[in-house]
């Protein structure tokens, strides 16, 4: 392990104890966080994983279906049909915080016109498909936004692991030993001067009374 | 703080139409360019949630990466009307590899 360039004095020394405690402090507390959030990922992506099955699947059959009412109708008819929806989404978004990661919260909400059926057109000119499509699709909806709603917190939160396993890694197999390797250096090197002034301090006392006797 | 956020639908016409009639925001593109240029505009307005459908996710992995560390908007892949191409689920996948370092869920498989 590297040495830091550093000059031997007891100034430094102090200071690179100091700067030793911060970061074994600092490694335990990322260390914590990061074992916490790893606990909340795999909670989080299992979950994640069923519904975008889920969604998927039923996304398939819709878009199947949609597909069908599209061969059944021309393509104006149909166009003409979607044109005008009854209804509209708004969503409502707030950040949660988890470990300190900002994360989505997405609410929505749900307007329709009084009185109208959920579908945008009469029934007269359009197929049944188009209708199943329809039903299959709003239903699947809040789904959908769930499953948006874990995906980007998941995706985060693996962002935020991978960055905070680095600063572990960093702190507990670079910083940590050079800090130590250090200080063991200057350590050393003060007692030797110690030593070489103590016996220069002999040697002059040696002299001293043989130049007596 | 809340305000109102949009929902936009991207991908080729076919496969989007049926999400005009629930009142989204749809947005037909053909080319990725094209597709990129959207994104980043929907960003820019008040879209919280994208649906992309995959296969023209498939070419803009870029564009889809730099909203990865922001909450909004959320760029979410789904499945257009040639079934899955699986890319949703690959993305599970590789941040259950980058944030865990070996892949847990889908060993059995």
């Amino acid at each position: 392990m590297a040495l830091m360039r550093v000059n031997p004095t007891r100034m430094e020394l102090s200071r690179l104890k100091k700067r030793l405690a911060v970061a074994i402090r600092g490694h335990k507390l990322l260390k914590d966080k990061r074992d916490e959030m790893m606990r909340r990922f795999v909670e989080l992506i299992k979950k994640n994983k069923e519904m975008r099955e889920q969604v998927e699947a039923r996304l398939t059959q819709a878009l199947g279906e949609f597909l069908m009412a599209r061969a059944l109708m021309s393509a104006e008819v149909l166009e003409e049909s979607v044109m005008y929806p009854t209804r509209r989404y708004d969503l409502k978004i707030s950040k949660r915080n988890i470990m300190n990661v900002n994360v989505p919260k997405i609410d929505y909400e749900e307007t329709s016109q009084e009185g109208l059926s959920p579908y945008s057109y009469g029934f007269a000119a359009t197929s049944g498909e188009l209708d199943g499509a329809v039903a299959t699709l709003s239903g699947l909806l809040p789904e959908m936004l769930e499953l948006a709603e874990i995906e980007k917190t998941s995706q985060m939160l693996a962002e935020e692991i991978e960055k905070t396993r680095r600063r572990v890694n960093a702190l507990e197999f670079i910083m940590i030993p050079q800090l130590e390797e250090t200080i063991r250096y200057i350590t050393m090197k003060m007692d030797e001067d110690e030593r070489a002034s103590r016996i220069r301090l002999m040697k002059v006392k040696d002299m001293i009374e043989q130049r007596r006797a | 703080m809340t305000y109102m956020y949009k929902i936009g639908v991207v991908g080729d016409r076919d496969s989007i139409l049926g999400f005009k009639a629930l009142g989204l925001d749809v947005f037909p593109v053909l080319e990725p360019d094209e597709a990129s240029g959207l994104i980043n505009k929907m960003a820019r307005e008040n879209y919280a949630v994208i649906f992309i459908i995959e296969s023209v996710a498939a070419g803009i992995h870029e564009t889809i990466d730099r909203y990865k560390n922001v909450p909004f908007p959320a760029i979410i892949p789904i499945p257009g009307n040639q079934g899955s191409l699986g890319l949703g689920i690959e993305e599970i996948k590789k941040n259950v590899e980058k944030a865990i370092g070996a892949d847990i869920l889908f060993g059995d498989k």
